[in-house]
């Protein structure tokens, strides 16, 4: 059974400039204990799939789904009570800015804490023994000093494993993070992967690791979602996604890695994800899409059956023959 | 901390100077002669005239006047005024107490309703009590003082009969200062009622006094409040699965407070400025009635000296303000 499951997964922005589908259609399948990717550009509308599974989207944003359930239970038909109680305890998320994600008001022992109170009946001496143990975990050295320290003291590949000592802090059993390490030093980065692998083997909990690095899914993740514009483009477990893409942005994707230029230039996709004003008729990769054509361009794609990695596509890449035809 | 309140007490020294010239100019560019008005309407023979003005030092040049002035400040003599013959300085400490608890209590009402009042229209943004809100302390902010005290006097104290026109005490009771403030007087003399009749006649002038830093507090405390709500350690917070009064009450009102700080310390001028028009118009008998009073009675050493004794008051308080900075967020402690 489904850890989360998600089926029709729309966000709708109210903007000054008229309604904006900034999630148009996504489904999420996550298993207990299981790493999946989310990839795409920015703009395509990863963190804010992920915000409306937690509810933290502003007031400004409608969020319809035909199914929302975590470990089995409705998240739409949850009182914002019941859902406080849920997340930051079962369901955790972990956010790309680590400096400015921590409060600097207090310090990061305080807001740690803060979770276990809310969450665990622990008194305030085993609080403080399992802060110990979860900067410990996180590989914080000198937890009892790095306890009492602002953020602002700390820099920023440390408060980022702050963040997930915070998130880990009740025993989750999903673990949201999103682009944790983009906004790191690229020596920091492998680190912090290393670390969320690591604790995900450790506590089995499921990971989903919202990226736009390629390089990153190959070394983590076992399922990945590609996810353009606001919809979801192509879904398969990272081998095969590897192998035999369906969908030529995912195509796109993989040319574009270092490792995998044929040329001296890298291959880029050319042009920009459509925006509120942009959007084409028809598949919204179409028009940089070097295979699209009038039908891409005036009707919407279907999904492709589960061998074809659900791609959202007209003609999906390394299909057999006869399902061209 | 030492390092930074020394930097601070450097700023003070100049200020303190630039403060001690105006209050001395500011008096003496006001037309009118101290001996004439003294004298009153028998007039004076040009020769008493001469003695009064060489024994008040006005036949001085005006640099030798400040230097008097000046060392005397530094001497902790503020000059003895012409009316009463007292010490300035002794007057000012008589008085002051009664200000002091009138400026306290409209702050406290100001804090008290502006701070929650901020924070719930920016958490129901762009909703009626919001609207409402800004309105009203948009309202409140540009109302003409005199006319705002005379209104509610004529309704509670008139129409009403609920408080009292003026002063800071029933005539039925009489007890001894002991530290100035009347609430407190009252309730030391143990008179049945006393402290019932103090309470009575500081409403309405601290309602008044509170109006303008009321409504101030409330629209920074809104605006700090909206941009603190929109910052990435508020959606940890949220994502914590915290109370919205935990996420709104301690994590966004803890950043948002400092600029609202700043503006309740800009207040404190402000109020004392308030107050000389809020004690005129209920004859409280305060430190901003005296300063007029003096002002019309040419009270030079009073005047000046009382100018002096309200700005060091109010970069007192500004000085403490920025002590605050430093204990609500620590990362303004580093600079
Ligand atoms: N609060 C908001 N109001 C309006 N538009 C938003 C808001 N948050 C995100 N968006 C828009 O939604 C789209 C998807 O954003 P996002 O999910 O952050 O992309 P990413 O895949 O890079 O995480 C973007 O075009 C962004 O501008
Ligand atoms: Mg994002």
């Amino acid at each position: 059974m489904s850890l989360l499951k998600i089926r029709n997964l729309s966000v709708t922005f109210t903007t000054s400039s008229g309604p904006f589908r900034a999630v148009d259609k996504v489904d999420v399948d996550v298993r207990p204990g299981e790493i999946l990717a989310i990839v795409g550009e920015s703009g395509s509308g990863k963190s804010v799939s992920m915000l409306a599974t937690m509810g933290l989207l502003p007031w400004t944003a409608t969020v319809t789904a035909d199914e929302m359930s975590f470990d089995g239970r409705d998240l739409r038909a949850m009182s914002g009570k019941a859902r406080r109680r849920l997340i930051g305890n079962d369901l955790a998320m972990i956010f790309q800015e680590p400096m400015s994600s921590l409060n600097p008001c207090f310090t990061v022992g305080f807001q740690i804490r803060e979770a276990l109170r809310k969450h665990t009946s622990l008194d305030a001496k085993a609080r403080h023994a399992r802060c110990i143990e979860l900067f410990e975990m996180v590989g914080i050295p000198a937890p009892e000093r790095r306890l009492k320290a602002f953020p602002h003291q700390l820099s920023g590949g440390m408060n980022q494993r702050v963040m997930i000592a915070m998130a880990i802090a009740c025993r989750p059993r999903l673990l949201i993070a999103d682009e944790p390490t983009t906004a790191l030093d690229v020596t920091i980065q492998a680190q912090i992967l290393d670390l969320l692998t690591g604790l995900q083997a450790e506590t089995g909990m499921g990971l989903i690791l919202i990226t736009h690095d390629m390089g990153v899914v190959a070394e983590t993740a076992e399922r990945v979602a590609v996810q353009y514009a606001g919809q979801k483009v192509e879904d398969q477990p990272v081998d095969a996604l590897f192998d035999t893409p369906h969908h030529p942005y995912t195509a796109a994707l993989l040319a574009a890695l270092p490792e995998r230029a044929t040329e001296r230039h890298l291959p880029t996709i050319p042009g920009v994800v459509p925006g509120q004003h942009d959007r084409p008729a028809g598949c919204l990769f179409s028009p940089r899409c070097k295979f699209a054509d009038d039908t891409c361009r005036t009707i919407e794609p279907p999904v492709q059956p589960p061998e074809l990695g659900l791609a959202l596509c007209h003609y999906p890449l390394h299909a057999p023959q006869e399902a061209k035809a | 901390m030492l390092k930074f309140f020394l930097s601070r007490l450097g700023t003070f020294i100049p200020t303190f100077l630039g403060v001690t010239l105006i209050s001395f100019a500011f008096i003496r560019v006001l037309p009118g002669d101290p001996i004439i008005v003294m004298a009153g309407e028998r007039g004076l023979s040009q020769e008493r005239y001469e003695a009064l003005r060489s024994q008040y030092g006005f036949d001085q040049p005006l640099y030798v006047q400040f230097w008097e002035y000046f060392t005397g400040v530094l001497q902790g003599d503020l000059g003895t005024s012409f009316v009463t013959n007292r010490p300035v300085w002794d007057e000012f400490f008589s008085l002051f107490p009664a200000t002091l608890e009138l400026s306290i209590c409209a702050i406290i009402i100001a804090i008290a309703l502006g701070l929650p009042a901020g924070v719930i229209a920016a958490v129901y943004r762009g909703k009626f009590f919001d609207r409402a809100l800004m309105s009203t302390a948009l309202i409140g902010y540009s109302m003409p003082i005199f006319w705002w005290a005379l209104l509610l006097i004529i309704v509670f104290s008139g129409n009403l009969g609920w408080t009292p026109v003026s002063g800071r005490m029933g005539l039925l009771y009489f007890f001894d200062d002991v530290t100035g403030f009347m609430l407190i007087d009252s309730l030391l003399s143990g008179q049945e009622g006393a402290f019932g009749s103090a309470v009575h006649h500081l409403i309405l002038p601290s309602i008044v006094l509170a109006t303008i830093p009321l409504a101030v507090i409330a629209r920074q405390t809104r605006s700090a409040m909206l941009e603190v709500l929109s910052e990435d350690y508020i959606r940890t917070a949220r994502a914590k699965g915290l109370s919205p009064g935990r996420v709104n009450g301690l994590h966004a009102l803890r950043n948002a407070m400092i600029p609202v700080i700043t503006v309740i310390g800009l207040s404190v001028g402000t109020l004392l400025a308030g107050a000389i028009l809020t004690e005129t118009i209920f004859s409280w008998p305060g430190i901003g009635k005296w300063m007029v009073d003096s002002i019309f009675r040419r009270d030079y050493p009073v005047v000046q000296g009382g100018l002096l004794m309200i700005a060091v008051m109010v970069m007192f308080v500004n000085l403490i303000v920025d002590l605050l900075y430093g204990l609500i967020n620590p990362k303004i402690r580093k600079r």
